[in-house]
């Protein structure tokens, strides 16, 4: 095959839903820091969310899985530390697509800014930590049920 | 010892901590007094063993043996571990579990502060990384601490207890040797004892909140992270850790 073009390979990334929040992209996550030709090669750079996020081997089998259905068949993934993920490159479309799925976006003021059901903004924190690492636990006092919160890192 | 062998030693230091710290505080899962807690210690161990992952692979790359970072963890005897004494105490009640981890969380923030700033870009970057997770994990260690401290007569006095027993295993951490000065000079780490005032001025604050009294004595347990002389515990908990690796040499699923 022709070796697809760079932007080519950025419009496939965009269409793998993250494994654990699949209304948001790997791309929308900001997870995917670079995309290059290394002669045949497609070197894909990906930075973790958290250090742990056993989510991490699932991400990057999902994207050599879908390069690999495109026609690639040298790909190398690059773990990439620095600088570290911070929930400032989620797109704007992610956050929209967070709340409709009953997930409250990161705020830089530390916590929700208002409950993604009701809308609600007398809230309170049940619980530093969530399902995922990048969650944690809140409840809105007014429709009284909890949610997750996608904590700003 | 060379520069590459004090650098090494430096790395299991680190790795040694996050690991043996993250797998005491996995065998609350399943065990939490609520919930909510159960997952908060789930994924305090999830953050630690991640930061495990970046130390001792690392730490590998640096030994240039061909050894990968789950060798190092999985193969290795109690006496090359790294680790502070302070890690490897069983995890006592609930309340002694997060008070350790208070203790360690306010450490690592002081040392993650200044290892961002390392000469050494691996270095830096892992504390970068693992700065935004102890952040979090401080904030919320400091808030149960005072939460029980300042709590009933019953969690008060099991916290005081937790700390007259922790307290001696922290001085270890500003403990100094070769491999310490080795990295100061390089610009690597800082001098252990250089984080000391800014630690006490933290857990200070913080224990006075929780209306706990820091014992007086000066004596100080150590011996773990020069591997001189570990606590009977650790040989438990690595054969409870390693047991897998160690009956079945390879094993992969």
């Amino acid at each position: 095959m022709l070796r697809p073009s760079v932007e080519q390979v950025w419009d496939w990334l965009a269409t793998i839903p993250d494994p654990e929040i699949p209304v948001i992209t790997l791309v929308d996550l900001g997870v995917i820091r670079d995309v290059v030709f290394r002669g045949e090669t497609c070197v894909v750079s990906v930075t973790p969310t958290y250090s742990g996020c056993p989510a991490m081997s699932v991400i990057n089998m999902d994207i050599e899985t879908r390069l690999r259905d495109e026609g690639l068949s040298k790909i190398e993934l690059k773990q990439q530390l620095a600088p570290a993920w911070t929930t400032d490159w989620m797109s704007p479309r992610a956050r929209m697509a967070l709340e409709k799925y009953g997930i409250a976006p990161p705020q830089p003021a530390g916590g929700p800014a208002r409950c993604p059901r009701c809308a609600g903004n007398d809230l309170e924190k049940l619980s530093q930590f969530g399902s995922t690492p990048c969650k944690a636990q809140w409840r809105c006092r007014s429709c009284l049920e909890p949610f997750e919160y996608f904590k700003c890192i | 010892m060379t520069d590459q062998n004090h650098l090494l030693q430096f790395l299991l230091r680190q790795g040694d901590n996050a690991l043996i710290l993250s797998h005491r505080v996995s065998e609350w899962c399943g065990h939490s007094p609520i919930l909510e807690e159960d997952i908060a210690l789930a994924n305090t161990a999830l953050d630690l063993i991640g930061q495990t992952q970046m130390w001792l692979g690392y730490a590998a790359e640096v030994q240039a043996e061909g050894k990968s970072a789950d060798d190092l963890a999985f193969l290795r005897d109690a006496w090359d571990f790294r680790n502070i004494l302070l890690v490897e105490l069983p995890n006592g009640d609930f309340g002694r579990t997060l008070l350790r981890q208070f203790l360690f969380d306010a450490h690592q923030s002081v040392l993650m502060g200044r290892l961002i700033k390392s000469s050494d870009d691996t270095v830096a970057a892992i504390a970068a990384k693992a700065s935004k997770e102890v952040a979090y994990h401080v904030e919320r260690s400091a808030d149960t601490v005072v939460g029980l401290g300042d709590g009933t007569a019953e969690s008060h006095e099991r916290m005081q207890a937790a700390l007259d027993y922790l307290w001696p295993y922290v001085g270890e951490m500003f403990t100094s040797d070769d491999t310490d000065t080795a990295m100061a000079i390089a610009g690597i780490a800082p001098e252990p004892s250089t984080l000391r005032d800014e630690f006490h001025a933290l857990v200070t604050r913080v224990l006075t909140d929780a209306t706990l009294t820091i014992p007086g004595g000066r004596f100080s347990h150590k011996g773990g992270r020069t591997g001189e002389m570990h606590t009977e515990h650790l040989g438990h908990l690595l054969a409870t850790m390693q047991w897998l690796q160690r009956a079945y040499p390879g094993c992969e699923w």
